[in-house]
């Protein structure tokens, strides 16, 4: 039993990060492509058209990586999480439905047309394709993020006698106060991370002296919605999504932020340390007292419940990895940024693309994002363990009753190694692409 | 209510076997038939465009199963655990030997993603139908062993086969002799529903060949559907039983019955797409008839211990499935007008379309 569901999770967990690398590009992409077709019809320079059509290159590769990958997670909340599936079905079928039927229509339809149309349809219908397909992967992400949100903090849902969890009012799914913030949160996320991917891609063009018009147009863009989006992530989307774990799982909020012991008058903030799970400490703990009540309370003295609050079957199954998740992600937004400000004073005083140094830093800089999209979810995913539906239906209850932990690790080695060789391809063709640059038009 | 969205299900399964269908059966010919490049790439291609927007199909079954049939889904998605996940492992093959072939110019790259785009279609194909041969034939619900119930009445687990292969064992795994025919009536029949895609959406050299191709096809595919219902009947004795007592449902084998016997006379058609008319009513009829004659149930049960899963004991409550209806009905009609405005900008042969680069 513990292995299946050490298997199970270890399944969910691998897919999904593999997975999420492609939408939190896609989601964020979208927005600069319609930025940079929509520039293109007001003002009519070339540079902006080939700009949304290299983009939309790179978005199509992804697009397709984020199809082949998601099907499997629809999938393994009926192979693998049958017992959560058959209890929450009436509940979180609905959004998940609701995904299928208004993101995904819309944006498999349109994108065809956004890839293969330009000429068929002319300029402003392409441009609203373009729009189409930004607005079905966001609707993608609130579908979903509605589906977590209710998982992390359920609502409008009645339990019956067998365990069943009955929808009871529908639209408390999308006015749950968990979801506002988690979606804005979220889809800023993402454009931190397209953000960087496109002044990355600019660093690169400037830095090989080649295509560097582009270099420049992608630089100067990236930077602009990396800075506007790194600063809204943080505050106030971070900031509110921080303050509901307080609010709604203050167990998972001590884990994240590594208080052991409650503090009377008012938690520090930690910097730096590594949890002790032995002595129930940090080691080479960095950490600045009160902060913490005043980021979440306002209130300097507040006392925030430490895990010595709780009991042990409450808190999260996994304290260090909740703890360096939510570590590794607030520490990366700092440095992002630092970062996009840095480079926005210099591309005012229109000296960024003189400034070597900077531009290797953005040119490096591009995997971090995905790492602190990737453990901003494990910090939600970890801090709602050791529940599925938070509070009320663990994970271990959640797993297939039929589903043996050989035939779940016999799929798991097959996922990995099918992941590694779509890893593999993915990256021979972005590097492709982005080698060979956006083409100037020839007609 | 229930019967609401098992029609809106069925529909849309339906839809996703007739569009994402015409991928696969054009996999197969590519596989078989396609030997010139030209060939080759404008057949890869009446695929690579539509592929992605039908497969959404199939995960829109799949998420309106999870919200009105939870029981079903969590059951049925557990139990056929193994050839579902190959499905999942075959549907990546299919699309990334798609979207690869054109990336780069060399032959041997495109031969690799031909190869991966025509067996996973294939084999896809095939699976697909053994899905439907498991359905209709039914399994051990409860994993029932020496008449008690290992698992709750509504579970089970399916191995890939049984040592007997037999539809008549006791614990029948996903393959055997009848689920197999039943995969090669789904291969053949999607090979001439692609053969059709292909004559219709594209000018290859092999257009004319096909035709041909989709006769002998047609007369394998009526024997091996005459044979199928001789071992139906014999595995189930019942199956049959619904269109004796609603004659109206009779419509569904009928449809069937037009494709099969109008695809005789497909060099005598005055318009492609009225082939590829027949073949799309061969897939409705063959879906909805195996759907009618098992209606209310969703899945039979091979033991007399559990009771079969029918719409009525795996759906979710009556709420939900109200709510939905508001939702879905507005859902179908966007898809609707989604789907009229690509085929109407993407319509016309593929080799003469104008792509812009």
């Amino acid at each position: 039993m513990e292995d299946m569901l050490f298997y199970d999770r270890l399944q969910f967990a691998f897919t999904i990060t593999f997975h999420y690398i492609f939408p939190q590009l896609t989601m964020g992409l979208s927005l600069l492509i319609v930025f940079f077709k929509g520039k293109y019809l007001r003002n009519n320079i070339e540079k902006y058209n080939d700009a949304a059509k290299f983009f939309m290159k790179i978005f199509a590769i992804n697009f397709t990586m984020g199809v082949v990958t998601g099907i499997p997670m629809e999938f393994q909340f009926g192979t693998n999480w049958a017992k959560f599936s058959e209890l929450t079905g009436s509940v979180i079928g609905q959004t998940l439905a609701m995904e299928g039927m208004f993101s995904f229509f819309l944006e498999s339809s349109f994108l065809a047309l956004f890839i293969f149309g330009e000429k068929l349809m002319g300029q402003k219908l392409h441009f609203l394709t373009g729009f189409l397909v930004f607005l079905g992967s966001w609707a993608s992400g609130w579908f979903i993020l509605a589906t977590n949100a209710w998982m992390q903090h359920p609502v409008g849902y009645e339990i019956l006698d067998n365990g069943k969890f009955v929808l009871e009012n529908f639209s408390a799914l999308f006015s749950n106060p968990w979801l506002i913030p988690a979606f804005l949160h979220n889809q800023l996320a993402s454009v931190v991370t397209s953000s960087f991917v496109v002044a990355s891609i600019g660093a690169f063009y400037v830095l090989r002296n080649k295509q560097t018009e582009y270099g420049k147009l992608f630089l100067k863009t990236g930077v602009i919605f990396g800075l506007v989006s790194s600063l809204l992530v943080a505050f106030p989307t971070g900031d509110w999504n921080a303050k509901n774990v307080a609010k709604y799982q203050p167990a998972s909020f001590a884990a994240m932020e590594g208080i052991f012991e409650t503090e009377v008058a008012g938690a520090e903030i930690v910097l730096i340390g590594q949890p002790n799970m032995v002595e129930k400490k940090l080691d080479n703990k960095i950490a600045v007292p009160n902060i913490l009540s005043f980021l979440t309370y306002q209130e300097w003295d507040r006392q925030i419940p430490g895990m010595d609050h709780f009991k042990k079957e409450e808190l999260p199954d996994n304290i260090p990895a909740l703890y360096y998740s939510y570590h590794i992600m607030v520490g990366l937004g700092t440095i992002f940024i630092g970062v996009m400000f840095l480079s926005a004073f210099f591309l005012w005083r229109k000296k960024l693309y003189n400034i070597k140094p900077l531009l290797w830093t953005i040119m490096f800089l591009v995997p971090f994002p995905y790492i602190a999209n990737l453990t901003g979810w494990y910090t939600a995913e970890l801090g709602r363990q050791p529940y599925l539906v938070y509070g009320l239906l663990r994970t271990a209850d959640g797993i297939s009753p039929t589903v043996s932990s050989g035939n779940t690790l016999f799929t798991l080695l097959g996922f990995v190694a099918l992941y590694m060789l779509l890893g593999l391809l993915f990256l021979v063709l972005v590097g492709k692409t982005i080698n060979e640059g956006p083409k100037p038009q020839t007609h | 209510m229930e019967l609401f969205w098992y029609l809106a299900i069925a529909i849309v399964l339906t839809m996703f076997f007739i569009l994402d269908g015409y991928d696969f059966g054009t996999g197969i010919i590519h596989l078989f038939f396609a030997k010139e490049e030209k060939d080759k790439e404008v057949i890869t291609k009446s695929a690579g465009l539509f592929w992605d927007s039908n497969e959404v199909w199939l995960v829109a079954a799949g998420g309106m199963l999870f919200m009105a049939f939870p029981t079903f889904y969590a059951s049925v998605f557990s139990g056929f655990y193994l050839p579902l996940i190959l499905v999942l492992w075959l549907i990546i093959f299919r699309a990334i030997g798609l979207e690869l072939r054109g990336q780069f110019k060399f032959q041997m790259w495109k031969d690799i993603w031909d190869a991966s785009f025509g067996v996973s279609s294939l084999l896809l194909a095939l699976f697909f139908g053994i899905a439907l041969g498991n359905i209709v034939r039914g399994v051990n619900l409860g994993g029932v062993e020496k008449g008690e119930s290992v698992y709750e009445g509504h579970y089970f687990f399916l191995p890939l086969w049984d040592s007997s292969f037999s539809p008549l064992s006791k614990t029948p795994g996903v393959i055997d002799w009848f689920t197999i025919v039943i995969g090669i009536i789904s291969v053949v029949t999607l090979a001439i529903h692609g053969a059709n895609w292909i004559i219709l959406k594209t000018n290859s050299s092999i257009n004319k060949k096909l035709k041909g191709v989709i006769l002998k096809l047609n007369i394998v595919l009526a024997t091996l559907t005459i044979f199928s219902l001789i071992v139906w009947k014999i595995i189930n004795p019942n199956s049959f039983d619904n269109f004796i007592d609603k004659p109206y449902l009779l419509v569904f084998p009928i449809i069937y019955l037009t494709g099969l016997i109008g695809l005789f006379f497909v060099k005598k058609l005055k318009k492609d797409i009225y082939s590829f008319a027949l073949s799309c009513l061969l897939i409705i009829g063959g879906i909805t008839s195996s759907l009618a004659s098992l209606f209310p149930i969703l899945l039979p049960s091979v033991n007399t211990v559990n009771e079969p899963l029918t719409i009525y004991n795996t759906a979710a409550p009556e709420y939900g499935l109200s709510v939905a209806i508001n939702w879905g009905i507005i859902g179908f009609i966007l898809l609707f007008v989604y789907m009229i405005i690509q085929k109407r900008l993407m319509g016309g042969k593929i080799d003469t379309m104008d792509y812009g680069h």
